[in-house]
């Protein structure tokens, strides 16, 4: 019960001191529900802002976005998210930030300690429940994040560059550990990113966005089977994929460059 | 070699001194003071009637201590400055935080805020005598309005830091405005405000004798101006130590309260 339907959408940043910034125009794209799918394009491009628009964190400037055919007015417990930032409560101890959406949501005792308790192992954090954000490492903060978003039961996911902040090491680590809870869940996943490997790796479907202003310029169709293991990265099939994202992107990035 | 690099760590940013470092060279600092001050003193340098030896100092303690006057004087300016720091933290606090978070808060109230800010309280004490009179409502108002207008804008400050994304957070986790404002503004607040109370208790202090200047009959800062008219300055160090160690004391109280209450803001 989390598809996405994004109708004509247009973002327009009207600045007092700055100029007008066209984000998105026209940007229509549909998720189907327990997809992963994952958008894909420069730096700047609007991905992060059209993230922002489904979240019901910001409104649009034409055009609509809907769940389910609901039309998003606001932000709302069916739309997780996980940001870059972390952003986990630095006043809460592991345990109690991802009982956190259960908590101010209503959801009992009994139910909200089996939900965290699930999720801490899921996310590998076993023994840390009590620790505070501050004792702990990037990778395991946003490994936090994620069980706490996940924690609440949304509909669907969102994950703006969630693991941009972390070393390459940590990054894989936690694609893998992102596909195995997802494994488990199919919950429908829209995952922004300006990687293509990491695009690839843990897409179902890759949608390609151009610079500025953003609209969708390619779909892909990812068909590596799944569980995915890392190697598949050296596939030659995963290459030819890789090779068709750097074509289209390839002019975008230059795009950008010239325009920042 | 372990000269130099003791010598390198003590003056390399931020790294951690050991221990004894660290309570030693602030006790050596302050018996240096007490040393220079008795060599000033006691070596004939500064005229007594100008700098009273420590000696001095302390016999006039000992006799205010002893007499029951120094407590009586005590009592009465903690009442004034708790209940003038207390009544202005209880109301600016929660001012200064709706302040730095809603935007029609600040627009309305800012500009007579800072208006207020910058004005000096010893001007505003004759309308307050006219006002409120002389007794003790006066002092506790003159420590209120000293403290007041600087909490708020403290306050809006360490609101308005709050992460923009903390916030967002919440609201895809479910919260509705009222939760945002319990259940994350005020405890992601709590450290600063903390910090601001502990500073602005400082500030509290420093009008005590502002307070006490007009129509007191007893108090530690009257106590300071009876011995300035009565030209003993040994006195007048009495009571300046007293406020000093009362001060003291009470950021310690802080630092012990930030500790115990918000054990997460301290890890490190």
């Amino acid at each position: 019960m989390g598809s996405l339907s994004i109708n004509n959408v247009s973002l327009i940043f009207e600045g007092r001191k700055t100029d007008t910034v066209v984000a998105l125009k026209n940007l229509s794209l549909d998720i189907p529900d327990k997809q992963f799918a994952v958008i894909v394009g420069p730096s700047g491009c609007g991905k992060s802002s059209l993230l922002d628009l489904i979240a019901g964190l910001r409104d649009t400037s034409g055009g609509h976005c809907r769940i389910d055919g609901t039309t998003i007015h606001r932000p709302g417990a069916d739309r997780g998210m996980v940001f870059q930032s972390y952003s986990l409560f630095p006043w809460l101890t592991v345990k109690r930030n991802i009982a956190f959406g259960p908590s101010i949501n209503g959801v009992g005792k009994e139910e909200r300690d089996r939900r965290t308790a699930h999720y801490v192992n899921a996310v590998g954090l076993a023994g840390f429940e009590d620790a505070y954000p501050t004792q702990l490492s990037g990778g395991m903060r946003q490994r936090v994040a994620i069980a706490r978003a996940l924690a609440n039961d949304p509909q669907v996911l969102l994950m703006d560059e969630p693991f941009g902040a972390l070393d390459s090491q940590t990054r894989s680590i936690m694609q893998q550990l992102l596909l195995d809870i997802w494994e488990q869940e199919h919950k429908t996943v829209l995952f922004v990113t300006h990687d293509i490997d990491e695009a690839l790796f843990l897409g179902d479907v890759v949608y390609v966005m151009s610079a500025r202003p953003g609209r969708i310029m390619d779909t892909i169709s990812v068909d590596l089977d799944r569980p995915r293991d890392y190697d598949v990265i050296t596939s030659p099939e995963f290459i030819g994929l890789k090779r068709r994202i750097m074509t289209s992107l390839h002019g975008e990035v230059e795009k950008t460059m010239a325009i920042t | 070699m372990t000269t130099r690099n003791a010598v390198d760590r003590l003056l390399t940013p931020k790294k951690p001194i050991p221990a004894f470092l660290e309570i030693g060279s602030g006790t050596g600092f302050a018996i240096g003071i007490l040393v220079v001050w008795c060599i000033l003193t006691y070596g004939g340098i500064i005229d007594p009637n100008f700098l009273p030896a420590p000696g001095a100092v302390f016999e006039a303690f000992v006799k205010v201590a002893s007499n029951g006057s120094l407590l009586k004087h005590t009592k009465v300016s903690l009442t004034e400055i708790y209940a003038g720091f207390f009544l202005s933290s209880v109301i600016a606090i929660p001012v200064g935080i709706f302040m730095g978070s809603f935007r029609i808060v600040a627009a309305t109230i800012e500009p007579v805020v800072n208006f207020m800010r910058y004005l000096p309280v010893t001007s505003m004490i004759p309308l307050l005598i006219l006002w409120i009179g002389i007794g003790i409502e006066e002092k506790i108002s003159v420590i209120f309005l000293g403290t007041f207008f600087q909490q708020i804008v403290l306050a809006a400050d360490v609101s308005s830091r709050v992460p923009d994304d903390i916030l967002n957070v919440s609201y895809t986790l479910g919260a509705n405005r009222r939760q945002i404002v319990t259940r994350v503004l005020i405890p992601a607040t709590l450290p600063g405000v903390m910090d601001t109370l502990r500073v602005t208790m400082g500030w509290a202090w420093t009008f005590l004798v502002v307070a006490e200047l007009v129509a007191s009959n007893s108090g530690l800062g009257y106590m300071i101006l009876q011995a300035m008219r009565g030209l003993h300055p040994d006195r007048i160090f009495v009571g300046i130590f007293v406020i000093g160690f009362l001060g003291l004391a009470t950021d310690m109280v802080f630092k012990w309260l930030t500790r115990a209450l918000l054990p997460w803001a301290v890890i490190r």
